[in-house]
């Protein structure tokens, strides 16, 4: 039951590898530190200087002190707008306000004024799904321009875009889904109605506004000239337009009021799980870096990884002796009852077939899941495509499909072709997918992407009675190896929110934990798996 | 021997006088006032009586009321305590009359000691030395003036009925002896209803030093002295025994006056014999003079306990109910040094003002005899006086007891009110009175430092923060998780009327780092206990919004709540608006008008209701924009008010 770690944390092996991570590691957390500066120091000063708190001080006073907050898409929009939009101009995560989990969504006027790029609509509504799926109340701190206007195609029209967010709130309240505003600054436009959509909103004295059109636009359109606290400042909308419910003297005031909201919501529903107390590892999560290999080709024991994440290091392993290269089991996380899905090589037809077995049991006994995910694809090659390998791989993916239970997927290696499926990719929708800095994620390898093309290409020319030389391949090949090389980072993934974040892989149990708790939030339903091709 | 006693007091001194009673088998029966209903006493007794309302006039004072309790409850003595009809010849007469045992001097004996000129004439001439001075009843200003001149300044004008400094005044030169005079008369008259007074020499570098004794009604022992020099406007604050510097000779020359002062009244039960003493040359046994007789228990009589190994309360309890002295003088040995110091609810910054307040936590710490008369919960009420408890300790020598003292008294929590705990610590710690250096002027010579204090500590501030925030428990391992770095959590306290914020940043489970105006402090808990900067957190005791950390006396800081902070900011109130269309009635306020929050300033008619509208908050009424007649719109302003600052500018 126990695993037995075979690692020795003073050999050169594991230091090497523990450098290894340490130096990816110091790459994000160097650009996670920026982003969460936000515009720069002088629209920080000029923020403060308005008597407003930074925002994430804002969401600090909101929270309960000392409480864990895990922030989602921190890393947003990384690289983008040429790096114009820091963290995508919100913070977002899940936090405690009254010992309740719930979700805060926080602009950042310091990042051109909280307005929404592609962005960060992409952010606020992956935010609301995580509010939604998991049932966490929503606190929306308000301080935006609205849609970022040179971009507005990309903001607007779509599905996925700026109305979006109205939609979810109306969809969210009408499943009792609370839904709070505080206007701290501005909420122009479309802004206007995240505040108006709310079940209770909270505006700031001189200070939060909400209107349609602006001054500007008032004047522009009809000639009329007004103030900005005229036309729709926090004594307007608290006495006049009954748009906002409280008047707050200032961000601290406003806050508390939002925290007594949060107090004042009726009982949450969540999922019934057998917990048990729970128990740090035999194993410190800290070696993590040193059990796992610095270079994602080199295989190694995911169970060392395990042994490093579940309460006591105890792992009731499923199926042991078949489709050894998907280890399947039970643990706890934190006192929560887990089922594990981790790769362990590549995908053969009985590690499918365990893999779809073992999410059917999790489904029936309603235990949460979690995906290790390190995987290269499943096998190739006429022995297995003629056992019917995706026969059996359509299996899985209809399990990892169809499952009711909260998926949630740590990347901790390779994600590439359909392995990804398998393993509960982005679009396999588990509740939360969370990345290592070592994790690379592409359709397949960039050599083996590189070489197919190659292939095809020496067959057209060789059949035009041309040659190409080795020297000629080569330089073909070298474009599409960095450009995979360069889309497969997680900095290029997480900037695009393929992913909820990026995370150090020794705070991975905390964020199982943290993850696991909030999706206990919503109760689990009956789990009706499509049908399995047999 | 009567097999119930009922105790005639409260607070402490009944409290402590029900355990020795109860030690002896007897059955205690306490009377209360009725806000006394659920006191310490009471809860202490077997039985109690409430004898009527808080004033003590209208209670404790009520020797009627006292002797029906004890008559209806069985009871077969009654023991005073001190203050209240402990000195009250009438009530000693009463009580026997009822056929009831009095646990303390024959009425003949107080009344003898009663008046303080009287009282001296009579110990004269048992040879007892007393201080030049004038006793007589002739109160003429000039023949005054004339006897303090002979008596030589500087000189001491005193009530004859006086008692607790009251009606006291020094006078320094003949100059200001006349106003000096009148006010003291004055003051006398208003307290006790006596105006007379008597003068007397008064003595530079005096010591307060008393002899304990004991009578059975002929003969009489004395149980050596205590010093209680330390004293702030003639308030005792430390007491100790045996007085330091006390010389055997000088000792034997006390304790045989004050002997011969009991035996001359035919005395009975404990008393004190109170000394003035010239400590200008150390102690002399040729200067001493006698002050007055306390024919009662002092409050101070644990520490002449704690050197003689005397249950006072004992030996009262036998003597009364018939049994001779049980030790002869020759059995009496002073062990070690014990002091006594007076925890009372007080503001001493403010000028050591008594306070009130519930008292949300009291504890002592081992190594002390605390007598107490509240517990934790127990409201401190106006009506009686604000002492909490004594902190009595004894050791081998008197660097011991005062050591001990220090450390019982940093060890001593209270909660809930304001007390003088941080000044008996700076008096316990102060370097002269720790060499002995004791004379009644010590504390007004160094008021400042001890009423100041050591500032508070970073680390306090740190530790009522994280009592503020609710993160001192144990927390589990996600306690302060962020991806990438802590988050920066604001916590404002109140403490002494000084608003701090203090910004947390939980770096992990049990590990804060706390920014303070400039400083920062690192939190860590291990083994379940916190360390500031390396060094453990004191005791902290936390209720509604009130944090108090133990440290220094007991800092109390209060956490202050974003909502009241804006409540308060939200009180401006400046306009007074009609609240719907109507007809304005009466204006009821005139411009330059001072009005209180709450004040009536017009009123107004609409759909056939009369609304009164009131001040929001005090100011001054800057305009009145509305007519008694006018009809106005809803939201139309009808009062506009100042602050009283922007009239005056």
């Amino acid at each position: 039951m126990k695993l037995q770690s075979a690692a020795i944390p003073s050999s050169e092996g594991f230091r090497a590898n523990r450098d290894a991570h340490l130096a990816a590691l110091d790459e994000i957390r160097g650009a996670a530190l920026a982003a969460a500066a936000g515009g720069g120091d002088k629209a920080r000063e000029r923020h403060l200087s308005r008597g407003k708190m930074l925002p994430r001080e804002r969401v600090a006073n909101l929270l309960d002190p000392g409480a864990p907050f895990l922030e989602v898409g921190a890393l947003a929009a990384h690289g983008l707008y040429d790096g114009a939009a820091p963290s995508a101009g919100m913070i977002a995560g899940i936090g405690r306000v009254q010992g309740r989990q719930v979700m805060v969504l926080c602009n950042d006027a310091t990042v051109k004024g909280g307005t929404y790029y592609p962005m960060s609509v992409k952010k606020h509504l992956r935010a609301q799904e995580i509010a939604e799926e998991n049932r966490l109340p929503c606190i929306y701190l308000v301080d935006s321009g609205g849609a970022n206007l040179p971009n507005q195609d990309e903001v607007f029209p779509d599905r996925d875009h700026f109305g979006r967010i109205f939609y979810n709130q109306a969809r969210m309240s009408a499943k009792g889904i609370a839904q709070i505003a505080v206007v701290m600054g501005s909420c122009t436009a479309g802004g206007a109605y995240v505040p108006a959509m709310s079940d209770v909103t909270i505006i700031v004295r001189e200070q939060g506004t909400i209107f349609l059109a602006g001054p500007p636009l008032v004047k522009a359109a009809t000639g009329e000239v007004v103030s900005a606290e005229d036309l729709g400042g926090g004594d307007v909308h608290t006495r006049l337009s009954g748009v906002a419910d409280y008047l707050a003297e200032d961000d601290a005031h406003a806050l508390a009021l939002a925290r007594r909201a949060v107090g004042s919501l009726g009982p949450d529903t969540g999922a019934h799980v057998a917990l048990q107390s729970p128990e740090p590892p035999a194993y410190d999560p800290d070696e993590i870096l040193g059990v796992v290999p610095g270079d994602l080709r080199t295989p190694y024991d995911i169970r060392e990884v395990i042994a490093r994440l579940v309460d006591g290091s105890r792992f009731d392993e499923f199926k042991p002796r078949y489709g050894e290269t998907l280890v399947t089991g039970f643990a706890h996380v934190e006192g929560m009852p887990v089922g594990i899905v981790a790769n362990n090589g590549v995908l053969f037809s009985e590690a499918a077939q365990k893999g779809a077995h073992f999410i059917e049991l999790c489904s029936q006994r309603k235990v949460p899941l979690v995906f290790l995910q390190n995987i290269t694809g499943f096998m190739v090659g006429r022995k297995y495509e003629n056992e019917g390998i995706a026969r059996h791989g359509a299996k899985m993916v209809t399990a990892v499909a169809t499952t009711s239970v909260p998926k949630i997927t740590m990347l901790v290696g390779g994600s590439f072709g359909a392995g990804n499926y398998g393993m509960a990719g982005r679009a396999y929708q588990p509740r939360f997918l969370w990345t290592w800095p070592n994790s690379r994620i592409s359709v397949m390898g960039g050599a083996q992407a590189a070489g197919v093309l190659a292939t095809v290409k020496r067959d057209a020319i060789e059949r035009g009675g041309g040659a190409w030389s080795e020297a000629e391949e080569a330089a073909f090949k070298q474009p599409t190896i960095d450009m995979f090389e360069r889309q497969s980072h997680p900095l290029y993934a997480t900037a695009r929110l393929w992913d909820d974040g990026i995370v150090d892989p020794r705070k991975s149990r905390a964020v199982l934990a943290l993850s696991l708790a909030a999706s206990l939030n919503a109760p689990i339903e009956e789990t009706r798996f499509g049908v399995f091709r047999m | 021997m009567f097999d119930t006693l009922l105790i005639a007091n409260r607070g402490e001194i009944a409290c402590r006088v029900i355990r020795t009673a109860r030690a002896m088998g007897l059955r205690c029966v306490a009377v209360n006032s009725d806000v006394d209903a659920g006191a310490a006493h009471v809860a202490m007794a077997d039985a109690a009586v409430c004898i009527g309302g808080a004033a003590p006039a209208e209670s404790y004072l009520r020797g009627d009321a006292i002797i029906e309790a004890a008559l209806s409850t069985g009871a077969g003595a009654i023991h005073p305590g001190y203050g209240f009809l402990s000195e009250n010849p009438d009530f000693v007469e009463a009580v026997e009359a009822a056929g009831l045992v009095f646990v303390g001097p024959g009425a003949a004996a107080i009344r003898a000691m009663g008046l303080k000129d009287a009282a001296k004439r009579l110990m004269a001439e048992a040879g007892v030395p007393v201080v030049p001075g004038y006793h007589g009843a002739e109160q003429d200003a000039g023949f005054l003036a004339e006897r303090a001149g002979e008596i030589g300044f500087p000189v001491l004008i005193k009530a004859v009925a006086g008692g607790g400094g009251k009606g006291m005044r020094l006078v320094e030169a003949a100059a200001g002896f006349a106003e000096a005079l009148a006010s003291a008369q004055a003051e006398a008259r208003t307290a006790f209803g006596n105006p007379a007074v008597l003068i007397e020499k008064f003595v530079s570098a005096p010591r307060h030093i008393e002899v304990q004794v004991f009578g059975d009604g002929t003969r009489a022992v004395h149980l050596f002295e205590r010093d209680c020099s330390l004293q702030r406007r003639h308030q005792k604050v430390i007491e100790e025994a045996p007085a330091p510097g006390m010389t055997a000779a000088m000792r034997e020359a006390m304790g045989q006056a004050a002997v011969r002062a009991a035996e001359a009244i035919g005395y009975k039960g404990a008393g004190t014999v109170e000394f003035i003493v010239d400590g200008s040359e150390g102690l002399r046994p040729d200067r001493f003079w006698f002050m007055e007789m306390n024919t009662r228990l002092q409050v101070e009589h644990p520490v002449t306990e704690a050197v003689t190994g005397v249950d006072l309360v004992e030996w009262q309890l036998r003597v009364a109910a018939g049994e001779p002295l049980p030790l002869a003088q020759d059995d009496l040995r002073l062990d070690g040094h014990a002091f006594e110091a007076r925890l009372y609810a007080e503001d001493v910054p403010a000028g050591f003002l008594p306070a009130t307040g519930r008292l949300a936590h009291l504890a002592f710490p081992e190594g002390v005899r605390a007598d107490s008369g509240v517990r934790s919960g127990d409201v401190i009420s106006p009506h009686y006086d604000p002492m909490i408890a004594k902190v009595i300790t004894h050791g081998t020598t008197r660097e011991i007891a005062l050591r001990k003292l220090a450390r019982g008294l940093a060890g001593t929590q209270v909660a809930g009110t304001v007390t003088n705990l941080a000044f008996l610590g700076a008096l316990a710690r102060h370097e002269g009175f720790a060499a002995g250096e004791v004379d009644t002027g010590l504390i007004g010579r160094d008021l400042e430092a001890l009423v100041a204090g050591p500032g508070i500590s970073d680390r306090a501030v740190a530790q009522a923060s994280l009592v503020a925030a609710g993160i001192c428990d144990e927390a589990g391992p996600l306690q302060g998780f962020t991806l990438w770095q802590p988050l920066k959590r604001t916590v404002l306290l109140e403490h002494g009327g000084q608003e701090l914020q203090v910004v947390l940043r939980v770096t992990g489970p049990g590990r804060v780092a706390v920014a303070l105006d400039g400083s920062e402090v690192s939190a860590e808990r291990q083994g379940g206990i916190w360390r500031f900067d390396g060094v453990p957190g004191a005791e902290v005791f936390a209720e509604g919004d009130f944090v108090t950390v133990f440290e220094g006396g007991g800092r109390a800081f209060r956490v202050v709540d974003p909502l009241e902070r804006a409540a308060a900011a939200g009180a401006s109130g400046n306009l007074v608006e009609a609240p719907m269309p109507g007809k304005v009635m009466s204006v009821l306020a005139s411009a330059g008008q001072h009005v209180s929050a709450g004040d009536r300033l017009v009123v107004l008619e609409a759909m056939k209701m009369e609304h009164t509208l009131t001040a929001a908050r005090d100011g001054v009424v800057a305009e009145v924009l509305a007519d008694a007649g006018d009809q106005v719109e809803a939201g139309a302003a009808l009062i506009r008010l100042e602050d009283d600052g922007d009239v005056a500018a």
